[in-house]
């Protein structure tokens, strides 16, 4: 545990209840599309029906004839840069004279009723030729390779296994669907009200686009409903902003569930090829793997998507000679980027299966395994990079293992594989058990200039201290409002804390994604705290601050922190870094390319009716070292929703696709996990702080999707006998 | 067209309605009621949860019409109760879009059941996604909520 100043009740280590739980409980918290102003209009987006095709001709004249039109704008109507990119700026805002993937935005429109613009959308006549579309990645332009080398290269073993793997596309199903409004300001730029994860990269791209400086682009972060990666990238940003400026009106965009599944990026899809070398008593000699990412049509993240799966790529084992090559290729598929866990949640699937099919072939316990080969404090990535800091590997695996074994079944038709729908009543069904553990880098790697900012202001309100907490950090569920003021609360000492509305009037907070958030922004406001904490103690020449006091060294009081405030309230505004990171080399692969390493360990217990292929996940244990808990309960939930997203990508989860052209788009066809599909899940929380990091916490929300994928494969396998090389793993990998 | 219906005890009236809205975005979009949510549109995830005649039913699959001189109840005119606050305390909100939904379904089901065993619990919220949870913290909300 860290020693921090305390004094006062919902600091950090507690969990204080969310601010804004109670307008979510009730219905009155403001999401992104519940948005509304006066004289507003509606915008929709006509979106290619085909995965490759050139453009001869666009024909808008009747849709711009239908009544209650406004604007259909095209491609010739972006003033600014007519493409954006989160890496590489290749993504037009709208299509110009070729379409890449089925759902790119060709139009937009905007009206005096949604329905209105969508039959204007589809009265917009677009002359396509279609042409030839590569869906296959390993057919595709190579748009990043990432080779790691270390050791011996030509290195053998006495014992090896081999496999091919696949891992399917997964789409983040957040709840609440891309929307916004954008108001036209008097001052020719545009006020967005948006659901995204990092404001200040939307502002840059939206700004480029629209050939306005950014100051003329205001963003201000609305409700947002999950985020999970899929709003790193611009979705309807530019194109409300587009059709506002153009009709001097409000204009809302929101997507209906189908054209989300069109709207954001997805998880890569993955083919990847292992080879483990170890010696007899089961000690890791080397490691050999490709692994190919499907990126898309266009880059988004994908070049830091291909970096985490190699340099993450061989777990968190000792592997003394690496032979590893991740790329990532462009297709005529839908763009793939962030998704929680990012390039190591493949991976994993891959070096998981490989250390239980090395567990096999030595006769060993998968876990013992494991354990031979844990890595540690002090251990050598792939990349050279020694591991500082705990990593409890081995602890992690041994707790999960020694949890109690899973209960018997009650005998309740329920909680049979199949459920309700009475397709077993215990015939069939075998019990098998699994284990897997992961790796995750938290934070902005390989060099990226990694900050947040936060502005903190202590003033007297009524009388009594308070404290003013604004940030531009996207609070996107997972708890940030409630950590921000923990800090605050810890720092000053102060109970009443307000965290401002997240809006780009503050500077940049880096994005929502990478595990960073209470790292980096709770990183700013504990700084930015202590910068007013020093202040204040300097008006009166006092050591600290504790229960509303302001003490000298020898801990007599100087003065009421209240009366300290009175001659005028501070303000100190942070900008925070972590340590630097440094650039991969490009031929070898070695550097110092991550600033963290987060762990997590899954044990899956899964019943199995062996005969229909139906899986029904009876529990799973997991451990999880998160240096410092800021906030248990969120930290429990962050654990639990992330194991459910990995069991969802073990078991149902997978866009399909045919010749470039999604299947299932929609709830009904894209299957993500129910309350009865979810197991109970017991939670192992360490707290091993982090020296480096702020009150020693670790990263959270991406190490639980990362292993929980692999166990509940290794269970199905277990009960089945399987090899299950592909996830999802669906019912005629079972039965067939 | 017109539509009269009974909005949380209240007789509303909504004008101009076209004959394809649903009863989903009548509510969020002409009676200023948007804490029902436009989660899927589909009838798949349960965000849009309301009573309709004292029935839960996806609002999103109810057309506007059909609602005509029924009576309707939302999230916001469900009382804040223990419901309410056992979702608070047990952390059962995250990003909180299908709290809404959820609030209402658990609602439904403690007037019919005061203490629903697990699978019960399973059952009865089986038509609510929820994409952050997990679903953990859900039933523990409800087991508090039946304790209160």
């Amino acid at each position: 545990m860290t020693t921090v100043e305390a004094g006062v009740a919902g600091g950090v280590g507690t969990s204080p209840k969310r601010p804004d739980g109670g307008l979510k409980v009730r219905g009155e918290f403001a999401f992104s599309s519940d948005l509304w102003a006066d004289d507003m209009l509606w915008g929709a987006t006509l979106r290619s029906p085909h995965p490759h095709a050139r453009i001869r001709g666009i024909d808008i004249t009747a849709a711009v004839a239908l009544p209650g039109v406004y604007a259909v704008l095209t491609h010739e109507d972006v003033p600014g840069a007519k493409r954006y990119g989160l890496e590489i700026v290749d993504q037009p805002v709208l299509a110009m004279g070729e379409v890449k993937y089925q759902g790119e935005p060709v139009a937009v429109v905007a009206a005096d009723h949604p329905e209105t613009a969508r039959r204007a959308a589809a009265r917009i006549v677009v002359d396509y030729e279609v042409l030839p579309a590569v869906t296959e990645a390993s057919l595709g332009v190579l748009l990043r390779h990432v080779p790691i080398r270390t050791g011996d290269p030509d290195a053998t073993a006495d014992v090896v296994v081999t496999g091919e793997y696949q891992v399917g596309m997964q789409d983040q199903a957040f709840l609440g669907p891309e929307s916004g409004l954008a108001v036209p300001a008097e001052d020719g730029g545009v006020d967005l009200y948006i659901a995204t994860q990092w404001l200040h990269v939307d502002q840059k791209q939206v700004a480029d686009c629209l050939g306005l400086p950014a100051e003329k682009v205001r963003l201000t972060l609305a409700g947002v409903g999950g985020a999970f990666g899929a709003r790193e990238d611009l979705s309807m940003q530019v194109h409300a902003s587009l059709l506002a400026l153009h009709t001097g009106r409000p204009v809302k965009m929101v997507y209906g569930r189908e054209e989300s599944f069109f709207g954001h990026v997805h998880r890569h899809p993955a083919t990847m090829w292992y080879e483990h070398g170890a010696t007899r008593d089961g000690k890791l000699v080397y490691v050999k793997a490709k692994i190919v990412l499907d990126g898309g049509a266009y880059a988004s993240s994908s070049t830091a998507v291909a970096a985490n799966a190699a340099t993450l790529g061989i777990g968190p084992y000792e592997v003394p000679n690496v032979v590893m090559d991740a790329s990532v290729y462009y297709t005529n598929n839908p763009p793939c980027g962030a998704m929680r866990g990012f390039g190591a949640v493949q991976a994993c699937f891959a070096y998981e299966s490989q250390m239980d099919k090395l567990a096999s072939a030595l006769g060993l316990d998968p876990v013992e395994v494991r354990l031979r080969n844990a890595m540690t404090t002090g251990s050598r990535m792939p990349t050279g990079q020694i591991v500082e800091g705990p990593a409890p590997v081995a602890d992690l695996l041994i707790r999960v293992r020694s949890a109690p074994p899973a209960p018997e079944g009650s005998g309740d038709l329920r909680e049979m594989p199949g459920g309700v729908s009475n397709t077993t009543h215990g015939e069939g069904v075998v019990r098998g058990i699994g284990y897997g553990i992961g790796i995750k880098n938290v934070a902005f790697s390989e060099g990226f200039d990694d900050y947040a900012t936060a502005r903190v202001r202590l003033e007297l309100i009524g009388g009594e201290p308070a404290v003013l907490v604004h940030t531009a950090a996207a609070e996107v569920g997972q708890g940030l409002v409630t950590v921000q003021a923990q800090i605050a609360r810890t720092e000053l000492g102060v109970e009443r804390v307000t965290v401002a509305t997240a809006d780009t009037s503050v500077g940049s907070a880096g994005s929502s994604s990478a595990s960073r958030q209470t790292y980096m922004t709770g990183g700013a406001v504990r700084a930015a705290c202590q910068a007013v904490r020093a202040a204040l103690l300097a008006r009166v020449g006092g050591a600290r601050l504790d229960g509303g006091k302001v003490l000298s060294d020898s801990g007599a009081v100087i003065a009421d922190l209240a009366s300290v405030i009175g001659d005028g309230p501070i303000e100190e505004t942070v900008e925070w870094r972590h340590r630097p990171t440094y650039p991969l080399d490009p031929v070898t692969g070695q550097g110092n390319a991550h600033v963290q390493y987060a762990f997590a360990a899954h044990r899956a217990t899964v019943d199995v009716d062996v005969e229909l292929g139906l899986v029904r996940v009876v529990e799973i244990v997991t451990a999880q070292d998160v240096g410092k808990a800021v906030n248990p309960l969120a930290v429990e939930g962050q654990i639990h929703g992330g194991t459910a997203q990995g069991l969802g990508l073990a078991l149902m989860e997978e866009i399909q696709m045919v010749d470039g052209i999604v299947r299932n788009p929609s709830f009904t066809d894209y299957l993500i996990p129910t309350i009865l599909d979810m197991p109970p899940m017991k939670v192992d929380v360490l707290e091993m702080a982090d020296p480096h990091s702020p009150y020693g916490l670790r990263g959270v929300g991406e190490p639980p999707t990362i292993s929980s994928t692999p166990a509940v494969v290794a269970a199905v396998r277990a009960a089945t006998g399987k090899a299950l090389t592909r996830v999802p793993v669906r019912p005629e990998h079972i039965v067939g | 067209m017109r539509l009269n219906c009974t909005v949380n005890g209240e007789a509303r009236q909504a004008d101009d309605v076209w004959a394809g809205e649903s009863l989903l975005y009548v509510l969020r979009e002409r009676l200023g009621l948007p804490g029902s949510k436009n989660a899927c549109e589909q009838g798949e995830c349960g965000s849009c949860t309301v009573y309709m005649d004292g029935t839960p039913v996806c609002a999103c699959l109810v057309a506007a019409g059909q609602a005509e001189g029924r009576d309707v109840v939302t999230v916001e005119g469900i009382a804040d109760g223990p419901v309410q606050q056992a979702f608070l305390a047990a952390g059962a909100v995250q990003c909180g879009f299908c709290t809404p939904g959820l609030v209402v379904a658990v609602h439904d089901l403690l007037a019919r059941d005061s203490a629903p065993t697990d699978p019960e619990i399973r059952e009865a919220l089986a038509g609510n996604l929820c994409r952050c949870t997990g679903y953990e913290k859900i039933l523990d909300a409800v087991r508090l909520a039946v304790q209160r």
